[in-house]
């Protein structure tokens, strides 16, 4: 019984259009050469890109996203890890709490998130900072991270650590010569997926940031509310180009079926 | 690590998640506690901000028709798509489910990556596919159908919602599907069960549980979106998350603000430990668990 009649076939063909048209739709309407939002027909035009090169706000936000996602992954994962091994392998009173405050950002949503910042970025006289921009951004990708790396843990055979501790290697020695490189594919995936998230994250950030700070999305954002011409159909094809090969590193490096089946 | 005797051990793990405990208490419970406080605190349209307890801002959002017409729509707006999710969601998690080898990891993909490209993108995509001079409305003309105006209306928010919402929705029902034995689907067949009796006796009570916390999922972030309405509902289609943005970036009325996302916060919360109690209760009970 693995045959799936053609109304089920029709189904997932219009499901798998509709996933994919708002995509396909900006990646075409990118190489128009008009001055207006259509679709290229015989002729492309790589103006909009060059557009987009030339543009130095959105140069700007671009590199500032660039290095908010990788202090914020970086960050986040040197975080997750200790505290995914507490989690992981210790019982302790407030373990279940601890877990869901560090899970919360997934439950509480972003918006809230980003109005709380604000109130205190204003009272510590944060705002402008991209310091803590990027700490606003760990918080919001240490679940996912987190998740990574409890998984890897739960998945590690661990009979090779208690090998080398009975042979006479601290603990220490036993974290960094065997579980860590057994844990590396969980925390690589965790780091890109955190990556990933925070370079895309939006509504949070529509709060916390200033001028000097704004990162794409939100930059995007900006300028979608007030006019829209190609130009930010050539950004948005190029975000999907870097996250499409930010999942082809991450599908090699961790398995994506794996990564994203198991992140909500 | 497993040495239980060791006196240190005790506070190993307060040690090792020290440093993550830190920055959620600063940015996290502090911002949090922050903006409850800020709730309560007078606000003039001149002086801004100002000291002091009142409950202005709760009364102003409990006495106004315009705030329950805000809650009420994004209310409607977030169960309409939840219930799509679960219309669209379920079936198709079952088709992938029941894929052969290479195309159902192929298509799994296609229908969860968009999950990682950003919203902007998204919603961006659905303004050019639903505008009035959009894909959607060529195709509607090519049917003989006149332009339907559906960008700024709900249908758009509506449309990209479920989009973005989707894959929430796909994954728990997948991951209870994968428990699934096809083995018992077989018998019920052999044994003479109609597809319809299957589907309902062994595949539905199956994925209930990916289907509540999908749905959860679901409606909590649906009603806590801000990106879609604002940008796909224009100026006068108003949810509470674009009216807690207009308080906080334009009026700068933050009290005001902050009553309003508070209120949020605590609908999604009782919302969700409603649903958890009552929905799930009934589910174990009905599969005969605790």
């Amino acid at each position: 019984m693995r045959r799936t009649g053609p109304i089920a076939m029709a189904f997932h063909a219009c499901v798998t259009v509709f996933m994919l048209a708002p995509l396909v739709i900006v990646c075409l309407v990118a190489f128009t050469p008009e001055n207006t939002l259509s679709i290229p027909w015989g002729t492309y035009s790589l103006r909009w890109f060059r557009a987009v090169f030339e543009h130095s706000d959105l140069m700007h936000s671009f590199w500032n996203s660039l290095g908010v996602a990788t202090v914020a992954a970086t960050l986040s994962v040197a975080m997750a890890v200790p505290a995914g091994i507490a989690i992981a392998r210790y019982e302790f009173p407030g373990r279940q709490a601890l877990n869901g405050l560090l899970l919360s950002p997934l439950i509480v949503p972003h918006l809230v998130l980003g109005v709380a910042m604000l109130r205190l970025f204003a009272l510590v006289g944060a705002r402008g900072s991209t310091t803590w921009l990027a700490l606003a951004h760990v918080v919001i990708v240490t679940p996912y991270a987190l998740r990574l790396v409890v998984a890897a843990l739960a998945g590690l055979d661990r009979s090779a650590e208690q090998a080398a501790l009975s042979l006479g290697a601290s603990h220490l020695t036993a974290f960094r010569r065997i579980t860590l490189p057994l844990m590396l594919p969980g925390i690589t995936g965790g780091w890109m997926l955190a990556f990933i998230n925070s370079f895309d994250e939006v509504t949070m950030s529509i709060f916390i940031t200033s001028p000097q700070t704004v990162t794409l999305p939100v930059r995007m954002y900006m300028i979608a509310t007030e006019s829209i011409d190609p130009m930010m159909a050539a950004v948005s094809a190029l975000m999907v180009a870097v996250t499409a090969a930010a999942m082809i590193v991450l599908d090699r490096l961790y398995g994506l079926d794996k990564v994203l089946v198991g992140q909500h | 690590m497993s040495a239980a005797t060791n006196t240190s051990s005790r506070w190993t793990p307060y040690a090792l998640s020290l440093p993550a405990l830190a920055l959620f208490a600063l940015m996290v419970l502090l911002p949090l506690a922050l903006t409850a406080l800020l709730s309560f605190q007078q606000y003039d349209a001149e002086k801004g901000v100002q000291p002091g307890f009142t409950l202005a801002s709760y009364a102003l959002v409990l006495g106004d028709s315009y705030y329950y017409e805000i809650f009420f729509r994004t209310g409607w707006i977030a169960a309409l798509v939840t219930l799509i999710c679960v219309l669209v969601g379920a079936p198709e998690a079952y088709i992938l489910s029941r894929m052969g080898k290479p195309w159902r990891s192929i298509f799994l993909l296609v229908i969860l990556a968009p999950l990682l490209v950003s919203v902007v993108v998204r919603a961006f995509g659905w303004s050019l596919l639903l505008g009035p001079n959009g894909v959607v409305n060529h195709v509607f003309g090519a049917f003989g159908i006149g332009v339907v105006k559906m960008l700024y209306t709900p249908t758009a928010v509506v449309v990209a919602l479920v989009h973005v919402m989707l894959p929430f929705m796909v994954i728990p029902v997948w991951t209870s599907l994968q428990k699934l034995d096809p083995m018992v689907e077989s018998a019920a067949l052999s044994l003479n069960a109609s597809q319809w009796t299957v589907m309902r006796r062994i595949v539905l009570p199956q994925i209930t549980p990916g289907l509540l916390s999908g749905g959860l999922i679901v409606f909590g972030l649906s009603a806590s979106a801000l990106v879609i309405p604002g940008l796909l509902g224009g100026r006068r289609l108003k949810m509470v998350a674009t009216v807690i943005y207009d308080e906080y970036l334009q009026e700068l009325n933050w009290p005001l603000g902050a009553a309003i996302a508070l209120a949020l916060l605590v609908i999604n919360l009782v919302v969700m430990l409603t649903y958890n109690a009552v929905l799930e209760g009934g589910y174990a009970k009905r599969m005969g668990r605790s």
